[in-house]
């Protein structure tokens, strides 16, 4: 009991001196005036402090070095800088998180291409230096980075100004393209904005990524299903559990794969991903919708 | 002799002084006073909001207050606006309406924010509230036009219905219809949000045909401007209105005829919609442009001469809501025009047309709003987002806006310094928690260190919800925020080094507040486990869709956490990607 009050005690004093050591460079008015604020709150902190020591003194079987609260900061996530890929990849932590991810082989590639700035995602950092080659810079984020919700504009804005755009010159960062993603048997549906990947194997690792239990079958060198070939596309059917369809702009619901990415991007209202045996139904007109655009 | 007193006032009386105290403090206040004053007020009390729709359960309300009419419930944590909240996380109001059902028939009134409404929802409030009057459904989703059909054909006697910024599955236009012709009690109606290319627009004709104390209406974009003068002229008591499309080839007629049908509304002050914006139409609204007190043109591309025309003829204006647009001249310009013109400006909003473009487009800069400062002195509330700030222009506002309550600033590229200094901009915000005094919301942006912090523990005394993104060096900042500012109801947080060290010495603190979000900072989940265990007035959840908590080591930073407190103990609908820190709750995945 007398230890836990001890490192609670020294945390504290950590803090004040912290404090003291930062009250020397503000600029708020005089020296003692800003020393004895310091002092000031330091001393409320020490008061709440101390009801967390007792509060956790009381607890007998609370202990400290297994949960490693020895209020130290967690290895190397003094991440203080850009936020840079290489820096954070540096930390041992992310590294071994990395190693957890690549085991079960979810490929984040979605992630580094995006060159988010999130702290504690993370990041394929062989992806990074193929896709952004931002590498080379750390002190700029590289050019077109999107960080996840930031600026904090409302995704309803950003649809909208996406719709008033006739010809977006930056295609890739005009506002979002959020779709809803339903799953037959999952019991919520997902959003996501397809603008944020390339092709159809980004989409399809997103998807894996929110719905365990699917992934998307072989869909050929350009991620496309060929409608030409029946038998190739029955037997894709049949193969796979689910199969990702998706409602169009002209309200018909087709199989996801059918156009190239981009028409895909910019027709697609709505993602479900069905049973294979319920997505047969839906062959035969994409079969008919491709004929017709050939 | 005190016991005298209590006794020489009968309940009814009581009750009926009771009755004129309206605001939740205040009723808050008066249940303390005494056990009898408790249960009375508890048997009158008519309206009750919850700030957090997990901190108490529909069971407890319904136990406390018997008699309620009015409801309002607030769900998702607003960083969910942001799209930091997966979906899936919560929010569900099914549990809520299916217990008020049976104990409140006679609610008339449910305002709901950030909330998931189902059709199924919709339809149980359709068959369970005779009396039902208002709905507000503010920013919510999972419903679809079907449920808003239940509520349409059921309600008799609807006045409300507000669908701001929602989700609405819109499956078919033909639910308007569905007002039966004797429902002729609407007030408001808000469907701005319905993206539905076919509403049914003989069906709102006729509905606004027959409701005489229609007072606001906001229209979605699928109705275009040649139908608006058939709407106006059938409601000309209209008080507030929001256009559909503001798009039309210009037609001499149809112009006239917009223009005679906006003159006849005498009651007009406030205005919004606008998408889609043809320059040659704007003129139709100067007739009624001296009325104005509101204008929401934050859909409206236009660009900045025409609106610096429009705001001119507008000297009344209090509120202005508007779109940045990217141009090769100054908009700095068009506010400057705006301060001279409008004195009465009380809320300023300050959208970007292009938040993610990497040019930083010099069309609007902090000059803008230093000038809206000097020219606006009633200046209360402030969102403005710009690519460049300075500690001087900071300053200057704080100094010349002192009764600003709301600040929100954001600067887009995240860690942007001082242009002119390359210094962080705590000296800046320093000042406008520091002049003014009776701040409640401030949004920061920008370089920060754990300085501004410490002024805003020192200063922010008055501060009730505060929002930080990439800024604060250590735990400093942190323990700055929690220890001192002792009016702290929401904090938010996300992308800073703050980690266990501030948030456990002030775990008590956490008891005072409504809620704490954290995402991409450092709490480990050790922290949050003995956060869990020792705070039992807490719910601590730990929200990460890539992998369980548990399954790295202790000392390693949760994902994303969300600490609320709450008299309802561990929720129960938590997706798979929510865990609860509460000991009661074993991890079941």
């Amino acid at each position: 009991m007398m230890s836990l009050q001890k490192k609670l005690k020294h945390c504290v004093n950590e803090i004040k001196e912290q404090g003291e050591t930062e009250a020397k460079a503000i600029q708020i008015g005089s020296k003692d005036r800003s020393k004895k604020r310091v002092e000031a709150s330091c001393f409320v902190s020490m008061e709440v402090g101390r009801k967390m020591a007792n509060m956790l003194g009381t607890d007998h079987d609370l202990n400290f070095k297994e949960t490693e609260l020895c209020l130290g900061l967690p290895g190397g996530i003094a991440v203080v800088a850009a936020g840079n890929e290489t820096e954070s990849s540096s930390s041992p932590k992310t590294n071994g998180k990395r190693g957890f991810s690549e085991t079960v082989d979810l490929k984040l590639n979605l992630q580094s291409k995006e060159s988010t700035m999130d702290l504690n995602k993370n990041l394929d950092d062989n992806g990074s230096k193929e896709k952004s080659g931002s590498a080379k810079d750390p002190a700029k984020p590289p050019a077109k980075a999107q960080v996840v919700g930031w600026p904090p504009v409302r995704s309803y804005r950003k649809n909208i100004m996406a719709n008033q755009k006739n010809s977006s010159e930056e295609s890739g960062n005009s506002g979002a393209a959020l779709v809803k993603v339903s799953m037959d048997g999952a019991p919520y549906l997902r959003k996501v904005d397809l603008k944020m990947y390339k092709s159809y194997q980004e989409l399809s690792d997103a998807l894996a990524k929110m719905f365990s239990s699917f992934t998307m079958g072989n869909y050929g060198p350009q991620g496309m299903i060929d409608f030409m070939n029946e038998s190739k596309l029955m037997d894709l059917l049949n193969s796979s559990d689910y199969v990702p369809s998706y409602e169009d702009k002209d309200g018909d619901w087709m199989l996801v794969g059918d156009v190239p990415w981009q028409m895909f991007v910019d027709s697609c209202k709505r993602l479900r991903i069905m049973k294979g045996s319920e997505a047969i139904g839906l062959a035969p007109r994409a079969m008919e919708k491709c004929k017709s655009r050939a | 002799m005190q016991k005298e007193m209590a006794y020489s006032f009968p309940d009814e009386v009581l009750k009926h002084v009771f009755s004129f105290i309206q605001s939740d403090k205040d009723r808050n206040a008066v249940s303390l006073v005494c056990k009898s004053w408790y249960e009375i007020e508890r048997w009158c009390r008519r309206k009750v909001f919850i700030g957090n729709c997990y901190a108490v359960s529909p069971r407890m309300v319904i136990r406390r207050f018997p008699e309620v009419r009015s409801i309002e419930l607030k769900g998702k944590p607003h960083f969910a606006d942001f799209n930091l909240v997966p979906d899936g996380w919560g929010g569900y109001v099914l549990q809520w309406i299916a217990e008020m059902a049976g104990a409140y028939p006679w609610l008339g009134e449910i305002r709901l924010k950030r909330m998931v409404v189902t059709d199924e929802s919709l339809e149980l409030i359709a068959k369970s509230f005779k009396n039902f009057k208002v709905l507000v459904l503010f920013s919510c989703e999972g419903f679809s036009t079907d449920g808003l059909a239940a509520i349409a054909a059921s309600c008799k006697n609807l006045r409300e219905l507000d669908l701001r910024e929602s989700e609405v599955d819109d499956l078919s236009g033909h639910w308007l219809a569905q007002f039966p012709e004797t429902c002729t009690s609407l007030v408001s109606l808000n469907i701005s949000c319905l993206g539905s290319d076919e509403v049914s627009f003989s069906a709102l004709e006729r509905l606004v045909d027959r409701c005489p104390n229609l007072r606001s209406l906001q229209l979605n974009r699928a109705v275009t401007l040649d139908k608006i003068a058939n709407i106006l002229r059938r409601a000309p008591q209209l008080v507030d209105f929001g256009t559909g499309n503001y798009a039309a080839e210009l037609q001499p007629d149809v112009f006239s005829n917009l223009a005679g049908a906006f003159s006849s509304c005498k009651e007009l002050k406030s205005l919004s919609g606008f998408w889609d914006v043809v320059p040659a139409y704007l003129p139709a609204l100067y007739s009624i442009c001296p009325r104005l007190t509101s204008l929401n043109l934050s859909y409206a591309t236009i660009q900045s001469p025409d609106l610096i025309k429009l705001v001119s003829h507008c000297p009344r204006l209090q509120r202005l809501l508007f779109l940045i647009q990217v141009l090769d001249y100054v908009e700095d310009s068009g506010l400057e025009e705006l301060a001279s013109s409008c004195k009465d400006l009380q809320e300023l909003r300050v959208f970007p047309s292009d938040p993610f473009g990497v040019e930083p487009n010099v069309s609007l800069t902090e000059q803008g709003l230093v000038a809206v400062s000097l020219g606006c002195p009633k200046l209360q509330s402030v969102l403005y987002f710009c690519r460049r700030m300075s500690n001087a222009a900071l300053v200057t506002i704080a100094q010349n806006c002192p009764n600003l309550t709301r600040f929100r600033l954001c600067i887009i590229e995240p860690k942007t310094p001082d242009y002119l200094t390359l210094e962080p901009l705590d000296a800046g915000f320093g000042a406008i928690v520091e002049h003014c005094k009776d701040l409640r919301r401030l949004s920061l942006s920008g370089l920060l260190t754990d300085h501004v912090f410490e002024y805003i523990g020192t200063y922010g005394k008055k501060l009730e919800m505060l929002s930080v993104a990439f800024a604060g060096d250590s735990d400093l900042g942190l323990h700055h925020v929690l220890s001192g500012c002792e009016s702290l109801r929401k904090l938010e947080i996300r992308d800073c080094p703050f980690g266990d060290k501030a948030l456990l010495a002030n775990a008590a603190k956490l008891e005072t507040m409504r809620s704490l979000w954290m995402s991409s900072c450092a709490v480990s989940f050790g922290a949050c486990k003995l956060l869990g265990q020792k705070m039992p007035k807490l719910n601590v959840e730990v929200i990460d869709e890539t992998e369980p908590p548990d399954s790295r080591p202790e000392s390693y930073p949760v994902d994303k956490l969300y600490i609320y407190r709450s008299v309802a103990g561990p929720r129960f609908d938590m997706p798979p990607f929510v865990w609860s820190m509460d000991e009661a709750v074993k991890i079941l995945h």
